[in-house]
């Protein structure tokens, strides 16, 4: 294995929707410092923008709503639990960042006036607006990260943050081509790695048939685990109601504006709301579980023209395969409901609320180490949220790095990490990355799953905490095969998270996502706090209860309840 | 460690004839990097099943070469 190294002021990891935006933003704060993407993939087509975005679900645009409603709907849809500075920032931030990408060319739908065409998905408010046009998403974001000088590295996978006297002092990785191991100096360290979409196995079988891009391994969870940083909410996982075996949106917030709704097999609606939160998704669990299921999105009552609108706008973007899979099975959306299931869980705060602790300026808890988008702790935060929260990764650390300088990495760090990467390739005889991690992953969805028990749980963390032993006999045969292997590592990292932090708070709260038998009410004299998690100076997985910062938007969460089901 | 191969049914199929030796548009894109060329070819192919099924591959190759299936275990 030969060494690569590398300098730069401000490192970001991840080249995504919030790692494209960090980039860009810590250059126009500082044009002269050196900001350098890290990219497992090529930014041009990486991350859950990969193929565009058919609409922005958080726009608060003046004249429509209030940053003020806005936390209030999210306060209300995440049970409470939340830092609403934080959550401030999307509202308050976000329109800019609308504006900002319509100057560099992104198109946003617009009314025969010129208004922003902004639709309720919403319980209460309209934050949805459509981008019909969004499939080229990522491509103008790559040509911004050109423009404004940020270097891109493509094709290099980070495995650990480095961190010095209790600082982040830049990362560590390899390069999954070549297999070359990477040392990156940098003043400040930003983690936009996305979600941990790799944590349960979908029905079908199939390892990378996930809702999520599966390249987001909980890359970024683990690594600011193992530097030190605390994260929050595990035990609010992400459960998606997805199109049935494909496992993608079907997409309620694209036709449901239209007039589609989420209805059982006899055709009748059960929830009044299409907006994906935890007390919906235990609604459609209970139907699932009725007799009454399956549970379908129906459209076959809209008009024609109608229809072909949602099939321009669905198989255009985000998940344009959606188009062929229907075709496939010869179902038209004229003719059949599209029927939906469950998803396998994972952690993404963009949809729920899990992921790494951070302030309303995108600090962790480790000094000069920032994170943004799905992996950062910011409930509902979705595609906006993250562009919000680059943008103040990005500039924040242009503001920690000045008059600080480069610190020497240790090179026993380097050393036992270099090793720890290298043993799957010095084992290429041993089991096959492919059945490590589905063995994994199937014990996630055999002891994680909702609705959560005590006992299956405690047995899945056995499971979790033995599974070192079954990662040291895991092969690589080339630097591919190794960076899935070391994505597997990432991936026990979050499975022991979700299970300790599941076991840890003894009530139920966000509906199906943390949905236990054994405690099946919601207890808010106890458990209204956030569950964080941290390493230890022994090197220990320790939880412990942090309170929720005082509300600056009064909410009053014990009259406000979410609940959308007809009864 | 005994082993054996295992025959998959994969998504990303090219049509070696519109393939070009000298272009690497689908393998640049691809999120999982799951393309590369035969070496006696110069054609590209599906080394690795890790497939998204997300289709930059398809959208970028400039000869149309590309088809992407919905994989067999979700099809």
């Amino acid at each position: 294995m030969d060494t690569q190294w590398m300098k730069t002021d401000v490192l970001v990891i991840g080249g995504g929707t919030a790692g494209t935006m960090a980039a860009i933003k810590a250059k126009q704060a500082n044009p002269d410092g050196e900001v350098l993407i890290l990219e497992k993939a090529n930014i041009r087509r990486s991350g859950a923008i990969a193929m565009g975005m058919d609409g922005v679900n958080t726009a608060v645009i003046p004249g429509n709503s209030t940053p003020e409603q806005y936390v209030r709907e999210i306060t209300i849809s995440n049970d409470g639990i939340l830092n609403q500075k934080a959550v401030y920032q999307t509202g308050k931030l976000g329109f800019e960042v609308i504006q900002e990408l319509e100057s560099w060319g992104v198109k946003f739908q617009k009314d025969a006036q010129g208004n922003y065409d902004l639709k309720q998905v919403h319980r209460v408010g309209k934050y949805v607006l459509p981008m019909p046009e969004g499939k080229d998403l990522k491509q103008i974001l790559t040509r911004q990260v050109k423009r404004h000088k940020a270097k891109v590295t493509n094709r290099v996978m980070a495995t650990r943050v480095l961190v010095r006297n209790g600082r982040a002092i830049g990362a560590v990785g390899f390069d999954v081509r070549t297999g070359d191991f990477v040392v990156i100096q940098a003043k400040a360290v930003i983690l936009c790695t996305g979600a941990c979409g790799r944590l349960g196995l979908p029905a079908s079988g199939y390892l990378y048939g996930t809702y999520e891009n599966p390249t987001n391994a909980g890359d970024g969870y683990s690594m600011a685990y193992h530097a030190g940083a605390e994260l929050t909410n595990i035990e609010c996982f992400q459960i998606n109601p997805l199109m049935k075996d494909y496992n993608g949106p079907a997409c309620a917030y694209v036709a449901s504006p239209f007039g589609a709704y989420t209805a059982n097999a006899e055709g009748h609606r059960f929830i009044s709301c299409d907006y994906w939160s935890g007390q919906m998704m235990l609604e459609i669990w209970k139907e699932l579980n009725s007799g009454k299921g399956p549970i379908q999105l129906k459209m076959t009552h809209l008009d024609k023209d109608t229809i072909s609108e949602i099939e321009s706008i669905l198989w255009s973007n985000e998940r344009p395969s959606r188009g062929r899979f229907h075709e496939g099975r010869g179902e038209n959306y004229r003719t059949d409901g599209v029927e939906m299931n469950i998803s396998e869980i994972g952690l993404c705060s963009g949809h729920s609320a899990s992921g790494v602790w951070v302030n309303e300026k995108a600090e962790t808890t480790v000094p000069g180490l920032y994170a943004a988008g799905d992996m950062a702790s910011v409930p509902h935060n979705y595609m906006i949220g993250a562009f919000v929260f680059g943008r103040l990764a990005g500039t924040n650390a242009v503001d920690y790095i000045e008059g600080l300088d480069h610190l020497e990495p240790d090179p026993d760090v380097l050393e036992v990490e270099k090793q720890r990467i290298s043993a799957p390739l010095n084992n290429p005889n041993g089991v096959p990355h492919t059945q490590v991690e589905y063995k994994l992953r199937r014990l996630v969805n055999d002891y994680l799953q909702p609705p959560k028990v005590d006992h299956k749980m405690e047995i899945g963390l056995r499971n979790f905490v033995r599974y070192h032993e079954s990662l040291e006999i895991m092969s690589a045969r080339d630097p591919h095969e190794l960076m899935r292997c070391m994505e597997v590592h990432f991936i026990r990292d979050c499975a022991e998270m979700a299970a300790r932090a599941s076991l840890y708070r003894r009530e139920s709260r966000w509906g199906l996502y943390h949905y236990r038998l054994d405690y099946p009410e919601k207890n808010n004299e106890e458990w209204f706090c956030h569950v964080n998690l941290k390493k230890n100076e022994s090197g220990e997985m320790v939880l412990f209860k942090r309170p929720v910062e005082p509300y600056v938007v009064d909410v009053d969460i014990e009259r406000e309840v979410y609940d959308v089901a007809v009864r | 460690m005994a082993l054996t191969t295992q025959r998959v049914d994969v998504p990303v199929i090219v049509d070696e004839s519109k393939c070009l030796e000298k272009c690497t548009a689908c393998i640049e894109v691809c999120p999982l990097d799951v393309l590369v060329k035969n070496p006696e070819t110069g054609k590209a192919y599906m080394k690795y099943d890790e497939c998204w099924f997300c289709l930059p591959c398809e959208k970028e190759c400039p000869t149309n070469a590309i088809t992407v299936q919905i994989p067999f275990l979700l099809r």
